[in-house]
Parts: C-alpha cells; sequence; structure tokens
C-alpha cells in the first residue's frame, strides 16, 4: 500500500515538473510583456531596464529554477498587468471559479443521472428520442454560442436574469460567496447552465448506455423474477451498479470543468480564474499565466492521485494485482 | 392548475422588482472591454487608466469636450522666461480627506512624475525644477524652452503629498517590491468623484464629490458611477440593450446600427485622434522579404506612391470599417495642432497610375513583399490588412500577409525586423511635434523613435527639433506647416484612415463624446 502511494506521489510531482517546463518555455515566445507596460514613448533604455528589473534577461533555466523555487513557496510573483502579488490574485478569484463549477456540477448531476435512468428504462419512448436529440445540441454547439444565445433570450428578451457578473457577493473571511444574495444567485443561473450542458449530455449518456448494460444482466432478471417493484429494481438495484464509471467520469471532469470554464467565464465576465488567465494572455502577464496553468495542472494531478487512491479501497482485485506488481520490482 | 401558474408568474414578476428597486439617486453603470490597470496616476500610462484617475484627481489643466485647454487645479499659467513658467493655484480647494490642497501638492506630484516606476516622465522630460514660492504660486523651470509644457500637463493628475507620504506610496510603482503599492487599488484626489470600492476587473465604484470646486449646474450629473469592465463585445451589446448599463464606450463596429435602431438607446460618433497608416522600410540596401535583389523598391519615391495609389480606401471604409472610418492624407487627426484639410487630402486611388509609376521605377512586373499587422490592436486592423493585398496584387506587388498579436507585432517592429508594417498613432499632446517627433525625424540608436522605415531628412529634423522649443506661437505654426508638406510629399509612410469612436448610451443621460475616447462623466446629465 505504501509503495504504491509513493509511486504515486512521485508521478505527480514528475508530471507537474514537465507542466512547469513545458508552460515557462511556451510563454517564451507569447510575447514581450515589456512593450505592454511602457508607454509607447518609453526609450530603448528604458525598456531594457524594466527587463533586467523583472529578471526577463536571466538564461532560461535560471529563470526557470527560480520560478519553480518560489512555485514551491507560493509566491508566483507579481503579476506585470496589476502590479499585485499573482497569489493574492488567485485567492481572490478562486472563490467565483470554484462556485460555478460547483453549481454546474450539481446542475450536471441533478439532470444528466435522473435522465440518463429515464432513457436508459423506455428507450423507445418518444420522450427519450427527444431528449437525447436535445442533449446532442449539448456536446455540438460551442459554449460561447449557448452562453450568447441564453443572455440574448433572458437578458435582452426577458430582462430576467442579468448578462454579466456575480451579482452582489458576501465576504466570508477571504473567500467571497454569491450564493448569499439573491442577486447573486440570479446572476449564476446561466453561466451554471452554459457550463454544465456538456457535462449534463455526457452523465446522461453514460448513465444511459451502462443501464441498458445492467438491465441485461442475471441479477436484474432474477430480481424481477423475484417480484420486486420496478422501482427498486430501476434505482436500488440497476442504477447502483452503474455508478461507480459515473462517479469517476465526474470527478475527473471537475477538473476539466474548471478548464472549460475560461470560456463560460469570458462570457459572462465571471470574475474568476478562466477571466484572469484570458486576460493575462492578452497582456503577456507571464507570471500569473505559468501560476495558472500550474494550478489547473495541479488541479488534475490531485484528482486524478485521488481517483487512483479511492479505486485501491474499492477495488479488492486491483489491491491484489498492485502488492504483487509493488514486491516484485 | 392555471391559477397556479399564474400566481407563480405574479411572485417571480414581483420577486424580479424587488430585486432592482428603482434608483433614488442617478446611477452610471457603464462598461468597456478592459479595466484600468491601476489606480496610481503615474505608473500606467494608458488611456483607460488615465481617463479613471482624472474622475478622482485633477490635472493643473484639464480639457473640456472639445478638448481646449482651460483651467483645473491651476487658475491661470504664463512664460516668465523661456525657460521658467508661473502657475497660479486655484485657493480653498480641499482633498477628498478634508486637507487642503497647496503648492506642496503640485512639488510633490511632478517630482514623483519624475522618480522611479513613473510612466509619464517623458510628458515633463525637461522640467529639471519645481519651486513653490507661496501655497498658491508654483514655478516650474525646465532645461530648454518647452512650448508643450502646459497641453503636457492636462496628463498629469495632481495627488495629495500627506496621503501619499502616509500610506507609503512615495514612488510611484517598484517592480522589485514583492507587494503591491497602496495607490494599486487606493486613491484619492480633488477631483469630480471619490473612489469608493475599487474591485480590479469586477467593479470600480465612485461618488460624486459635492464640493469639486468644477461643478457648472452638476445636479442632474451622476451620484454614483459604477463601471464594469465587459471583455466578451457581445456581452456588452447585450448588457447595453438590457439596461443593465447606461454607457457604452467601445461597441463594436458591427453591433453600432443594431444599437442606433434600439429604441432605449442613443449613439453618438466623432474621428479619434488616431491615424492608422503603412510604413515602408526605404532605407535598407535590400528588403528581406521580396523577390527583388540588390536594391529596395521602397528607396524609390514612385513606389511608395504606387502603393499609395494602388488602394482604395473608401472600398476600405464601406466594406471593411462599414463607414466607421474617415479616408486619411496625412498621418494624424483632425484635433490636434497642425492638421488642416489641406494637408489632410489625400493622393487619388488610381491603379492605372500606380501601374505607371512601377513601370517607371523599374518594376513593371511589381515584385513582393512581407506585410506585418496586429490582430488586436486597431479597429478592424486584421481585416484592413487582408483588403490591402488585393487591391496591391492588381498593381503587381505581390503581398504576403502576416497578422499576429500585438505582444509579437510591435516587438517586431521595434526591432526592425518589418519591410512593411501597419502602425496607428494616437496623440495626447495634440500637437503635431509629437507626430514628427516619433514618426518623421530620423530614428537614432537607443532612442524612443518609432520611425522604423529608416527614413531621414535633414530639414525635418532640424524643424522638429525648432518646434519644440519655439514659444512664439505664429512663427512655430509656420514651421509645422513646412514640416507637414515635406511629410506628405516624401511619403514615408501611406495614410489609410482616421479612426471613427462610437459611444452608445442610454437616452436617460447625455453627454458630449471627446475624441480622445475617455470620458468626462462629470459632464454627463441625467434627463428629467
Amino acid at each position: 500500500m505504501l509503495a504504491y502511494v509513493i509511486q504515486r506521489l512521485l508521478q505527480a510531482v514528475g508530471v507537474m515538473l514537465a507542466v512547469g517546463l513545458i508552460a515557462f518555455a511556451m510563454f517564451n515566445y507569447i510575447g514581450d510583456p515589456v512593450n505592454n507596460m511602457v508607454g509607447q514613448e518609453a526609450s530603448q533604455a528604458d525598456r531594457a531596464e524594466l527587463r533586467q528589473q523583472l529578471g526577463l534577461n536571466a538564461p532560461f533555466p535560471m529563470q526557470f529554477a527560480r520560478f519553480v523555487a518560489n512555485a514551491l513557496s507560493g509566491d508566483f510573483g507579481m503579476s506585470l498587468r496589476m502590479q499585485r502579488p499573482v497569489a493574492h490574485l488567485i485567492a481572490e478569484r478562486l472563490p467565483a471559479t470554484l462556485e460555478l463549477v460547483f453549481a454546474s456540477a450539481i446542475l450536471a448531476l441533478a439532470f444528466g443521472v435522473p435522465l440518463g435512468v429515464f432513457t436508459g428504462i423506455k428507450r423507445h419512448s418518444w420522450v427519450s428520442r427527444v431528449i437525447l436529440t436535445v442533449s446532442l445540441v449539448g456536446v455540438s454547439l460551442p459554449t460561447f454560442v449557448i452562453g450568447i444565445l441564453l443572455i440574448y433570450v433572458f437578458a435582452v428578451l426577458l430582462g430576467m436574469l442579468p448578462s454579466f457578473g456575480r451579482g452582489e457577493v458576501v465576504k466570508l473571511g477571504w473567500w467571497s460567496t454569491g450564493l448569499l444574495t439573491k442577486a447573486g444567485w440570479l446572476a449564476i443561473v446561466m453561466p451554471a447552465i452554459t457550463l454544465s450542458l456538456f457535462q449534463t449530455t455526457l452523465i446522461l449518456r453514460l448513465v444511459r448506455a451502462e443501464m441498458l448494460e445492467v438491465m441485461r444482466t442475471d441479477f436484474i432478471k432474477f430480481a424481477r423474477a423475484r417480484g420486486l417493484p420496478e422501482r427498486a429494481i430501476n434505482f436500488g438495484h440497476a442504477l447502483k451498479n452503474t455508478l461507480v464509471p459515473v462517479i469517476t467520469i465526474v470527478g475527473l471532469n471537475i477538473g476539466g470543468l474548471i478548464a472549460f470554464s475560461i470560456i463560460t467565464e469570458t462570457v459572462f465576465q465571471w470574475p474568476g480564474l478562466g477571466a484572469l488567465f484570458i486576460q493575462a494572455v492578452q497582456f503577456a502577464d507571464v507570471p500569473v499565466m505559468a501560476a495558472y496553468l500550474v494550478l489547473v495542472a495541479a488541479m488534475f494531478v490531485l484528482v486524478n492521485l485521488a481517483v487512483d487512491l479511492l479505486y485501491y479501497l474499492v477495488d479488492p482485485r486491483l489491491r491484489g494485482e498492485r502488492a504483487v506488481a509493488g514486491g516484485g520490482h | 392548475m392555471r391559477t397556479k401558474i399564474w400566481t407563480a408568474g405574479l411572485v417571480l414578476c414581483a420577486a424580479m422588482a424587488l430585486a432592482w428597486p428603482a434608483d433614488a439617486k442617478n446611477v452610471l453603470r457603464w462598461s468597456s472591454q478592459g479595466d484600468a490597470l491601476t489606480m496610481d496616476p503615474y505608473s500606467q500610462n494608458e488611456g483607460p487608466t488615465t481617463a479613471m484617475a482624472m474622475h478622482v484627481h485633477d490635472p493643473l489643466i484639464r480639457r473640456n469636450a472639445k478638448l481646449e485647454m482651460i483651467p483645473g487645479l491651476a487658475t491661470s499659467w504664463k512664460v516668465v522666461t523661456p525657460t521658467s513658467w508661473e502657475f497660479k493655484l486655484r485657493p480653498g480647494v480641499k482633498f477628498h480627506d478634508g486637507t487642503p490642497f497647496t503648492a506642496d501638492d503640485v512639488v510633490f506630484s511632478l517630482n514623483r512624475v519624475k522618480g522611479p516606476g513613473s510612466d509619464f516622465k517623458s510628458y515633463i522630460a525637461t522640467v529639471t525644477e519645481v519651486k513653490k514660492i507661496d501655497d498658491t504660486t508654483v514655478h516650474i523651470v525646465t532645461a530648454k524652452p518647452t512650448p508643450l509644457l502646459a497641453a503636457n500637463l492636462t496628463s498629469v493628475a495632481i495627488m495629495s503629498k500627506a496621503w501619499a507620504e502616509k500610506h507609503n506610496a512615495v514612488k510611484a510603482q517598484d517592480f522589485k517590491a514583492k507587494e503591491e503599492t497602496y495607490s494599486v487599488r487606493n486613491a484619492m484626489g480633488t477631483g469630480p468623484y471619490v473612489l469608493k470600492i475599487r474591485e480590479p476587473d469586477v467593479r470600480t465604484v465612485m461618488e460624486k464629490n459635492p464640493n469639486w470646486w468644477g461643478w457648472d449646474n452638476g445636479n442632474d450629473a451622476p451620484d454614483e458611477i459604477v463601471y464594469s469592465p465587459v471583455k466578451n463585445a457581445a456581452t456588452r451589446v447585450a448588457a447595453i440593450l438590457s439596461g443593465e448599463l447606461d454607457f457604452l464606450l467601445d461597441p463594436p463596429v458591427q453591433d453600432i446600427a443594431r444599437l442606433k435602431a434600439a429604441p432605449s438607446l442613443h449613439l453618438k460618433e466623432t474621428n479619434q485622434i488616431r491615424t492608422i497608416f503603412l510604413g515602408m522600410d526605404q532605407a535598407r540596401s535590400e528588403l528581406r522579404s521580396s523577390d527583388v535583389k540588390g536594391k529596395n523598391p521602397f528607396a524609390d519615391k514612385r513606389v511608395r506612391q504606387a502603393v499609395y495609389q494602388a488602394l482604395d480606401i473608401d472600398a476600405i471604409k464601406s466594406k471593411v470599417m462599414r463607414g466607421n472610418a474617415i479616408p486619411a492624407g496625412m498621418i494624424t487627426s483632425p484635433g490636434v495642432h497642425g492638421y488642416t484639410k489641406e494637408h489632410d487630402t489625400r493622393l487619388k486611388y488610381d491603379p492605372a497610375a500606380a501601374k505607371k509609376l512601377l513601370a517607371d521605377a523599374g518594376y513593371p512586373n511589381g515584385f513582393s513583399v512581407k506585410l506585418d499587422c496586429p490582430n488586436d490592436r486597431y479597429v478592424n486592423d486584421e481585416g484592413i490588412c487582408q483588403a490591402v493585398v488585393p487591391m496591391l496584387g492588381r498593381v503587381g506587388i505581390k503581398v504576403q500577409l502576416e497578422t499576429q498579436s500585438k505582444t509579437l507585432h510591435f516587438p517586431k517592429i521595434q526591432r526592425g525586423e518589418s519591410d512593411f508594417y501597419m502602425l496607428g498613432w494616437g496623440v495626447p499632446t495634440l500637437d503635431s511635434h509629437y507626430v514628427f517627433s516619433f514618426l518623421g525625424a530620423t530614428a537614432t540608436p537607443g532612442s524612443s523613435s518609432w520611425n522604423f522605415t529608416g527614413y531621414s531628412n535633414k530639414r525635418l529634423d532640424q524643424l522638429s527639433e525648432a518646434m519644440d522649443e519655439e514659444l512664439d506661437s505664429a512663427k512655430r505654426d509656420v514651421m509645422v506647416a513646412e514640416a507637414w508638406v515635406l511629410l506628405n510629399s516624401d511619403m514615408p509612410y501611406t495614410p489609410l484612415h482616421h479612426q471613427v469612436i462610437a459611444w452608445a448610451m442610454s437616452k436617460k443621460i447625455d453627454m458630449p463624446i471627446i475624441p480622445n475616447d475617455s470620458p468626462q462623466l462629470w459632464l454627463a446629465r441625467f434627463g428629467k
């Protein structure tokens, strides 16, 4: 067990270093931040001096080593655009993104699972066909189109929901939440729906496929033969057995939601990490971009690690194999 | 069942009505694509940042809606000797925190502008000393005569010495520091609005300063200003259509017609102080991207004129810019001192003449060259360049187009690596000298010149230097005019057009549009 965990942790560290290196290498080609920072009147000498101050003249390995060392102590430097420590910016933006991702995940589960069960059981009903067709829209329309459509209908035509922003937020220590005010709830509706559509479709289709599979198995037939009520069979036995892959996918997709939120946040001017990242890219704000990529990679790695460890607990077969494999080395 | 739905609907409507109560105060909610970078008035010389600063602070001299100079914190100013100016300060002005404004604040502010981390040094580069004579008199000494000192001071906000010292913000910005400077998110001045809430990229809330010296019938001016930047253009447009915004600074070109048609909105348009043009490298012996070897086609004025006359600027205006551009014959815009209609007359669009010019210059079959363009800096910059390619192709110049982000485009042209490039030039000083010194005068190594064409004309260099120091405005105007004639006839640049700006606002308010694209929200008036 311990060997397995250590092995996984070492892999995680390797992945993080690789991501850091790739991200950092990429930034060398993204443009010159100095140009955005000084006015058009600045002389070459002014530019060179600023470049020196920012440490942009150091050789690449030096810059990278300094970056890793600082990042480990939580110091991602100063944002070149906002002139504030990157760590503060991220702490300020993280709550918005996490609340949005959380709301979307809840929506995706609340709609995806029941609809998946329904379409799995009543596979020939016309309602199922309609649901499946509509769900295709969720995967095929790009996020920004859905977002703009929603804004047009609910903000411009109906005037029911705000088209941008987070509404009113309440500060709870360093955390800022929009979930304690009415304006905050109204503001999160459209971004959460936009972000959740893809995941809803994914979950719906996954649950449906698993349901179709499980419904054919012997123990369902046996349950029927025992005369159990339909509801108990469908939800108590069948659904329960479909949930393992669903939980895995949902877990992994939380990371995906954070990454996908870039577009949603931009469309709705949601003041989260994604919007921060996009603006950083346009300004060639290297410290913010680096921190964001490393952070997102860290989330993926952590979720993956957690899932791996959960498997280990859930699946006894895995435990045996891994233990043997570990001992053989 | 039916009644239930109706009841639910009514409850919902009532809830909505409660969510947005009728405003008792006049709140002006506005937006544009990006936020001010900082609240510090000196650390970022960038349009939106300075526009925001000028609501909290006052400069010594302000510009009115027509961009004419009017008294600000200084009530009068005059040249005492050619290198010394006297400014009489407005008595009885108080900062937002109640402390009185004095000559000490002016001395402190101008020294802060000259100090480390300031991005405004160039505005007062010739200033060597700022002397307090008494509480309401300041002398500014310059190293050489500086006719534009007053104009340049319109860009410099005046800060409170006591406030900056108290909050350890005596320097504009220290990039070495690990902590943010207090002035990045806080500001306190003498201006028409008091900064209340500053949440970068989210919202900035300002409250009316009822004691401001400059109110002219200000009862119907906004009591509160809420600025929320919205990056996505479609969302911004939706937000003003839905009534969530009262003023939109930068509606996208393609939505202008739609906004004009909206019953709740009105649009104002004017030319911006920014002209778009193409620069040609005419100094090097051979172009890097051309099939012509051993010589540089652009070195021949006939070729440069051929490029100019091959461009159907009216087509670019109507098709690419949807009518929102003013074709240009010079590389500066109406509103800049030295601009005249006469200088701004364009050479005729004449592809046949262009072909003949090319043949006369020895390129009957044309030549190839690469054009560098930004794709996120000017209005439809990429589209303009895409239209230029076939127009030049028709006269035989085969253009290979390279468009990229401004973060890559500008460093490239600054390194002198482009043969043919697009550039736009705004003039914050509103004086032609700014154009000549940056774009016309010979570029010397290490200078801040933006003349990447290699163009060099001794007479123009002389004129540019002389007008920088000439205090007699009549004599100076003659020099400016001569310089424009030179630049127009040498054609180092092909002028394209002056950008046009449009502001969309709710019919609830009226406000003058300002060609420098910096709103003066204290001039907004709410209707009855």
